[in-house]
């Protein structure tokens, strides 16, 4: 039986992973893979508490956290291409108009 | 033998993250992911979770990604390659994420989980399996969450079609 603490800290590694692309990537799609990243560090760690405390809590929290990923992306993508039809640019640090 | 696996999923799981994230091609870093959300499907069936698995590999690896994929393809970005990858302020983010790491960790060796409620146990898991376990709860205690998720993802689709639907009017 593989102990709790490791998938803790695998889960705390991607999350980190992820957290370092979201605030340092240009690229408005990698940042918002990079947000997927993170939702799957949670994840991974509510899995594993959920199994290594024999509750079903845990895994109902995953299943709920795929359905709302699966929203935000939709929205999140969809922000992207009006940002490009907009200012023909998806780099961060070059739309910078709040008032376009 | 366990171990192993969970070291080779831990190691796949870890190198593909990085490579999403320093990759200068987006498209690669989509496909990454790819592996990345595999990788996580096998372990969350070492966590007796197939059910967690199944739709990992089903909304992640079929939907999200196909929509990131399609958004990379749309917006062209062929001169991509040769730009700088990161912001400008990107150690100091490396420096603060060093710091969460360490923090984290430190919090993590001294936790100790509660004692287990005995729901999800190995003889349920074999007897009913992880599904019917995992609907029986859903339908009965979090309905009302699944509604509303349900609700969120509906707005969610009229939000994507409506966003985009405006922009093509402004450009005729």
């Amino acid at each position: 039986m593989i102990p709790l603490q490791w998938y803790l800290y695998l889960a705390l590694a991607l999350f980190a992973v992820g957290l370092f692309g979201f605030v340092s990537r240009r690229n408005v799609i990698i940042v918002l893979l990079c947000v997927e990243l993170m939702l799957n560090a949670v994840n991974i760690a509510l899995t594993a508490l959920g199994t290594a405390l024999e509750d079903v809590t845990g895994h109902i929290v995953v299943f709920f956290v795929i359905a709302v990923a699966a929203a935000e992306a939709a929205i999140g993508l969809s922000l992207v291409v009006l940002i490009y039809k907009r200012f023909r640019e998806v780099h961060l640090d070059e739309v910078k108009m709040l008032k376009g | 033998m366990e171990k192993l696996v969970f070291g080779y999923l831990a190691l796949a799981i870890l190198v593909s993250a990085l490579l999403v994230v320093f990759s200068r091609n987006a498209v690669k870093a989509v496909l990454w992911s790819l592996v990345l959300f595999l990788h996580q499907a096998v372990l969350f069936l070492t966590l007796q979770a197939e059910f967690l698995a199944a739709i990992q590999i089903i909304v992640y690896a079929g939907a999200v990604l196909v929509l990131f994929l399609f958004v990379v393809y749309l917006i062209n970005l062929r001169e991509e390659i040769t730009w700088p990858r990161f912001l400008s302020a990107y150690p100091l983010a490396f420096l603060a994420i060093l710091f969460l790491l360490a923090l984290s960790g430190a919090a993590l060796s001294g936790f100790r989980p509660a004692p287990p409620k005995g729901i999800l146990t190995a003889g349920a898991l074999l007897a009913q399996g992880h599904t019917r376990i995992l609907g029986e709860h859903l339908f009965r205690e979090y309905v009302l969450a699944f509604e509303a998720a349900g609700v969120l993802l509906l707005v969610a689709v009229l939000g994507a079609v409506v966003l985009v639907r405006r922009i093509r009017e402004e450009g005729r």
